[in-house]
């Protein structure tokens, strides 16, 4: 067993939060680890990118080498672009949607959601959106690390101690933050998969995902809402385009 | 047995550590600060080991040596431009010789993420005629500490640790020794004709370094750290990390012929075998071709040719990694999900929202918007990124303490406004001595002291010249108190910023102006003011 993940992001969204809990697990699990960071410069608002690397064999590189890896881990969309060519043919790429504007040249969000939509491995989710519902816009890390953590050889627990140990001395409140920004991270993950697999298409999906109150994001319903998908589109489009937060359960009642 | 997860420059500061540290020294500069601050954090936990920054890398190595001569082991820390500072205590240091262990740990920065070279530290462990021991993963850059400390009192030289960036700043997990060694008790070298290098002295205590260089050579043959395998026709040198990338490409089963080479001066002996062996040799180093070129000589090897980066099969520029080791391998890349984006928006790293830097700059721009095309000579800091835009507001930075020598110089020539801009922890590092010539000669120029009290690009480390320091010793340098101006960088304070340093523009001769408001960083951290 080996996986290889670049987790890249912008100077300051917690990179190598994600790092330190995908890290320590690792260690817990008895596991053979990696991780390259980047410090210093870059850290000011820049591009920053990390190669974690753990297995249960000896591991050489610091680096991942092109086409080894298994995962793209971004908390911004553009920041996958960047690194996508170090993805194994098959690696998939699980991101927030939610750009972070710190540069004149950014482009059109909708361009840049359609590009990352031709993954087929593939977890969209719109962190700010989730993180706020969690408590803290700054969570935005811990939610994509859930939504990545279906994907991911170590268990819910393993990492969730971590996100704790990591919190600890911020004190309960910010613990209880970031577990629940991980969880709700983990769900929509889950739950964006699940419509995924089922033949919802990735913008679709994601579009869903964010008319739903996050909170309650269950992917024991992805089933329902694909199959509702399928079976009403034209009901699902006007879905879409309201507005007010619907709870996921409700495509009981919608079917 | 316990494992901990640690950046190799952590795993530097606890090998020190366990091997009896008393004391470490150094001056923040990555990719090598975080030696420094894991072992100030143990001190602050454990004590009994000296942990406080110095004002530069010079001072860093002569309080080390001070340590070393009182029989104490003593580490010090520096990013590989550092070590150019610190190279006269240095290069004395390998004729004086040590007392207790003394070790320096360098990291270079080849790819320059951080720096302004990529200048390989093996010359100078070479230059000074010391050890040098390049670990390749984390658990060696504990280990080696050890073997590092040993050496150094064995042998009465300084040792080098030479670290690159992607070993400094990766994490791996590491296991420790049950029980650390003890300090060394205080007992100072009274040997005064080895430390007063007085040239009849010196002369000897050089000769005893140059008569040391076969038991160096005997101990690098030695080294578990250089191993040697003989297999196929084709040989390969892996030298420090580059053996990761080297095995992360190779089937296990490979057929070559493979050099490790971790334990300098080079194993002559060792190499010549190889180079027997062979008719072809890849040299794998990170940095600049330093074993390749020795190996090569002036006019090549007659019966085998020898590859690297200086023959193209490795950029001759660069951080080396496992793709460009993969290609000089001759091996096919592997297939990928996509190819490289071409076009896609960079991201450069920008001063944070708020930051004292960007008031200061934006009023200098305007005071100086009279003059055509003005220069400002500037320095190493997170101020440097006023460099890019929208700023764009300093137009030099080469080395610590620059911006002021620069300018003096430019002003000797003629060129007005001779503008300097330069950070509190800057100006301490290297620009006293440049502002106190200045002053001392009267020549008109402008230093901009941007005093942010703290060290913000290495994350906020303290600054030895900031606040009432700062002043005290800009006044202590002799210029006229009226030329020495305070003024508060804030965007309320725009128009009377603007009009103090025209002013000051205006006036013929030496002027310091105090741009002073904390970093918010260091605020956030510290809950400083
Ligand atoms: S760290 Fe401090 S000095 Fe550096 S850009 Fe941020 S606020 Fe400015």
């Amino acid at each position: 067993m080996q996986e290889n993940i670049i987790l890249a992001g912008v100077g300051g969204q917690g990179i190598l939060s994600i790092a330190y809990v995908v890290d320590n697990a690792a260690l817990d699990a008895g596991l053979q680890f990696k991780q390259a960071e980047v410090h210093g410069m870059s850290q000011r608002g820049g591009a920053v990118q990390s190669h974690l690397r753990y297995s249960d064999q000896p591991i050489h590189s610091d680096l991942i080498p092109l086409g080894r890896a298994d995962m793209v881990l971004s908390v911004e969309p553009l920041e996958v672009l960047r690194y996508w060519h170090y993805l194994a043919p098959d690696g998939w790429v699980v991101t927030s949607v939610t750009p972070y504007v710190n540069i004149p040249d950014y482009p059109p969000i909708d361009d840049l959601l359609e590009e990352l939509a031709t993954f087929a491995n593939l977890v969209l989710v719109d962190a700010g959106q989730v993180a706020r519902a969690a408590g803290n816009m700054r969570a935005q890390n811990m939610v994509v690390l859930g939504a990545a953590s279906n994907q991911i050889e170590l268990t819910e627990d393993q990492l969730l101690k971590h996100v704790e140990t990591l919190f600890l001395r911020k004190g309960e409140k910010v613990v209880e933050v970031n577990r629940r920004a991980f969880s709700f991270g983990r769900a929509v993950g889950g739950f964006y998969r699940g419509l995924n697999d089922r033949g919802v298409g990735p913008l679709e999906a994601l579009a869903l995902c964010r008319r739903l109150d996050p909170a309650s994001i269950d992917p024991v319903h992805a089933e329902a809402w694909a199959s509702f998908a399928a079976a009403e589109p034209n009901k699902l489009r006007e879905i879409l385009a309201g507005d007010g937060a619907i709870a996921c359960d409700q495509v009981t009642a919608l079917a | 047995m316990q494992r901990q997860l640690l950046l190799g420059d952590e795993a530097v500061g606890l090998g020190a550590v366990h091997a009896g540290l008393s004391g470490v020294y150094g001056y923040p500069g990555t990719p090598s600060t975080e030696i420094f601050e894991f072992v100030e954090r143990y001190a602050k936990k454990v004590g009994n080991i000296h942990a406080f920054w110095s004002t530069n890398e010079k001072v860093a190595y002569e309080e080390a040596l001070g340590m070393s001569w009182a029989g104490k082991r003593a580490l010090v820390c520096m990013k590989h431009v550092g070590l150019n500072v610190a190279a006269d205590a240095f290069m004395n240091s390998a004729i004086t010789g040590t007392n207790g262990g003394l070790v320096v740990a360098v990291a270079d920065d080849p790819g320059m993420h951080s720096s302004q070279n990529e200048q390989d530290s093996r010359y100078y462990a070479q230059f000074a005629l010391i050890p040098c021991l390049e670990p390749h993963d984390q658990q060696e850059c504990y280990d080696m500490m050890f073997d590092a400390f040993e050496l150094s009192e064995a042998l009465s030289t300084p040792v080098m640790i030479r670290l690159v960036t992607r070993i400094a700043h990766s994490r791996s997990a590491v296991v420790t020794v049950p029980e650390p060694r003890a300090q060394n008790d205080l007992e100072p070298n009274r040997d005064i004709k080895k430390w007063t290098l007085l040239p009849s002295n010196a002369r000897v205590q050089y000769q005893h370094l140059t008569e040391k260089q076969p038991e160096l050579l005997r101990q690098a043959e030695e080294s578990r750290y250089n191993t040697l395998t003989l297999v196929g026709k084709k040989g390969v040198i892996v030298c420090g990390l580059a053996a990761n990338y080297f095995y992360e490409n190779v089937a296990d089963d490979h057929d070559l012929s493979v050099l490790t080479l971790r334990h300098y001066p080079l194993p002559t002996a060792k190499i010549r075998t190889l180079v027997e062996h062979v008719d072809e040799l890849l040299v794998l180093e990170d940095g600049y071709p330093l074993v390749e070129s020795t190996i090569r000589g002036l006019f090549g090897l007659q019966n085998v040719t020898v590859k690297g980066r200086m023959t193209g099969e490795l950029p001759r520029t660069g951080e080396l990694n496992p793709d460009l080791v993969r290609s000089a391998l001759g091996l096919a890349p592997l297939d990928t999900a996509r190819e490289p984006q071409e076009s896609i928006a960079g991201r450069p790293p920008s001063l944070c929202t708020g930051c004292p830097h960007t008031d200061t700059f934006k009023a200098l721009n305007e005071a100086l918007d009279t003059f055509d095309n003005p220069q400002v000579f500037s320095d190493i800091g997170c101020y440097t990124l006023a460099a890019l835009p929208p700023l764009e507001a300093i137009h030099s930075c080469v080395a610590m303490g620059a911006s002021i020598g620069m300018a003096a110089g430019a002003a000797h020539a003629g060129y007005s406004p001779a503008v300097a801009a330069i950070g509190d922890s800057t100006f301490s590092h290297g620009g006293i001595t440049p502002l106190l010539s200045a002053v001392q000669q009267g020549v008109n120029l402008n230093v901009i002291v941007v005093d942010n009290s703290t060290v913000g690009m290495t994350g906020t480390q303290r600054s030895m010249s900031t606040g009432q320091t700062l002043d005290q010793i800009v006044l202590g340098t002799g210029i006229d108190p009226a030329h020495m101006r305070i003024i508060e960088p804030l965007p309320k304070n725009h128009d009377a910023n603007v009009q103090v340093i025209r002013e000051e523009l205006s006036y013929q001769g030496p002027s310091v102006i105090i741009a002073r408001r904390a970093c918010l960083e260091a605020i956030k951290r510290h809950k400083v003011s």
